[in-house]
């Protein structure tokens, strides 16, 4: 029992001092799959926090090197999930790169087109997903009724709707028909508007604001000593995109704008991404006017890939960023090596340092601005 | 269509910075401009100077060469405002395989480390927590050892 006010103030002092370890997660919706955090807590402020990974770890790399290059292409698919185009492009890229295959234009053009089409869909999970985190449940109905057709566009030309494996070495699964290029025209018609909405109804909202604005800064130099890329680096003020730093494919072909805040803060990151849909947007429009005809797969692709013994890098934007592909080859058809170097790990290793000493809730915003997807980090 | 070359960016500044021979790379075939090949005392120094030269750190992982009883450790790094790509590789004996931490220089540097140390079994000394990062806390095994039969 407290008997006095000088009592209960020295117990007040005494408060701050204890801390208390809270577990978050793996199976935590704010973790969006299975990241578990070891949140050292002083009250309401977090004094350490460290994930722990591994939870859906499937040993990807060692399924590279015990299966010949083409078998390991639809695992590609699955490493992060909403971003499978491009990962997809990436361990192709590296194949036709040591094995100096010529993709044809019509192919890298629809390449870039079907990847940016992923890349809208994958912000558009992650838009809905961090308004829920947020509390705003509404949000994330009109994002996958926008996904939607993104999906059924895909599904179209490559039978699947989440696990494409459309590139093939030397080029694509099948070529676009009609019905896929006026889908995609009607629905970039559609998305402008949709986005204009986006911005009136959410950007503009005062409660985001207030959840977003100067919460979770993250500096450049930070950015750059955990190697974070996508948007998480372009929200801190460095216009690092591989597809303008180490144009591949067709980008060089295409006129686009880097988006970029120096903010550093979740709503930076947060406006990065929703530019990037309209200049996605852009894009998947100039390769539709500019489209080449003729074929979508190389010439003499060989059915027994051996590829020249020594390593190669292929680098690419995926929707969480810098996404690359190390082989290494002893002249074999079977990989020698095969690794994969995805955005998420290295996004997510920053939270350590740039949650400390923030409220619990503040953290999650943060966590849901770096758009983790676990496969990615667990691989 | 061939990918248009980065600029190789001949960089006296990062050149003279660098206390260790860097070769530079066919970027079209090799995906990197700047390669170097260094003892493993020598890693720790390349990493504070790339650190120095505003590179960040990508990502580290290892290569088992079995038959030559080496393990390879493959530093990948690049530069967030021109795109540089510099790779830095070291071996070390597979019977011991043992490099310093450079998470001192590259906070970043400690997951990746302990990545490879998961999948390899290679010692980073001075690394502050070397515990089992993707396989299970009392995992004993190094899976991407060539010799690892699952």
């Amino acid at each position: 029992m407290i008997a006095n006010e000088e009592q209960a103030s020295a117990l007040v002092r005494q408060a701050p001092q204890e801390t208390f370890v809270l577990n978050l997660g793996p199976q935590h919706p704010a973790t969006h799959g299975v990241l578990r955090v070891k949140l050292t807590m002083d009250g309401e402020f977090i004094t350490r926090a460290e994930p722990v990974c591994g939870y859906i770890h499937r040993m990807q790399e060692k399924m590279g090197e015990n299966r010949p290059y083409a078998q390991f292409l639809p695992n590609t698919s699955r490493i992060d999930y909403l971003s499978a185009m491009t990962y997809t492009h990436a361990f192709v890229g590296a194949v036709e790169r040591a094995a100096k295959i010529q993709v044809p234009p019509r192919a890298e053009y629809i390449r870039v087109l079907t990847s940016e089409l992923n890349r809208i869909s994958s912000h558009l999970v992650w838009w809905g997903a961090f308004l829920l985190d947020l509390g705003g449940f509404t949000p994330l109905l009109y994002a996958f009724d926008d996904r939607e057709k993104i999906l059924d566009l895909l599904e179209g030309i490559t039978g699947a709707r989440l696990t494409y494996a459309y590139f093939r070495i030397g080029g694509l699964y099948n070529d676009v028909d009609d019905a896929f290029l006026t889908g995609t025209r009607a629905f970039v018609q559609h998305m402008r508007p949709r986005l204009k909405m986006y911005r009136e109804l959410v950007t503009e909202n005062i409660i985001l604001r207030k959840r977003l604005d100067g919460i979770g800064p993250i500096s450049r130099e930070m950015c750059r000593k955990y190697g974070a890329t996508g948007p998480v680096i372009r929200g801190s003020g460095v216009p690092y995109d591989v597809r303008k730093c180490e144009s591949y494919s067709a980008y060089s072909d295409f006129d686009f704008e880097i988006p970029c805040y120096r903010e550093g803060d979740s709503m930076a990151r947060y406006l990065v991404r929703l530019e990037e849909i309209a200049q996605s947007l852009r894009i998947i429009e100039q390769a539709m006017d500019k489209l080449p005809a003729g074929p979508v797969m190389a010439e003499k692709v060989p059915r027994v890939l051996k590829l020249p013994a020594g390593d190669y890098c292929y680098a690419v934007e995926a929707a969480r960023g810098r996404f690359m592909v190390r082989l290494v080859s002893d002249n074999k058809e079977i990989p020698y090596r095969v690794k994969l170097r995805t955005p998420c790990l290295s996004n997510l290793s920053l939270f350590e340092e740039a949650s400390q000493g923030m409220l619990l809730p503040d953290a999650l915003a943060l966590m849901g601005s770096l758009d983790l997807v676990i496969p990615d980090i667990d691989r | 269509m061939a990918a248009p070359v980065f600029p190789p960016l001949p960089g006296p500044d990062l050149l003279s910075l660098c206390s260790f021979p860097l070769e530079v790379a066919d970027y079209a075939l090799k995906g990197y401009h700047l390669n170097a090949i260094v003892s493993p005392d020598q890693v720790l120094n390349a990493a504070a100077d790339l650190d120095r030269a505003g590179l960040a750190l990508d990502t580290i992982t290892g290569v088992d060469w079995l038959v030559e009883g080496q393990m390879e450790v493959v530093y990948d790094y690049f530069h967030p405002n021109t795109g540089l790509r510099a790779v830095v590789r070291t071996k070390v004996p597979r019977a011991n395989p043992v490099l310093p931490s450079i998470s001192q220089v590259f906070p970043g540097a400690n997951w990746h480390e302990r990545e490879t140390h998961d999948f390899f079994g290679i010692e980073f000394a001075g690394h502050p927590n070397l515990a089992p990062f993707l396989l299970p806390e009392d995992a004993t095994y190094h899976p991407l050892r060539k010799d690892f039969i699952a």
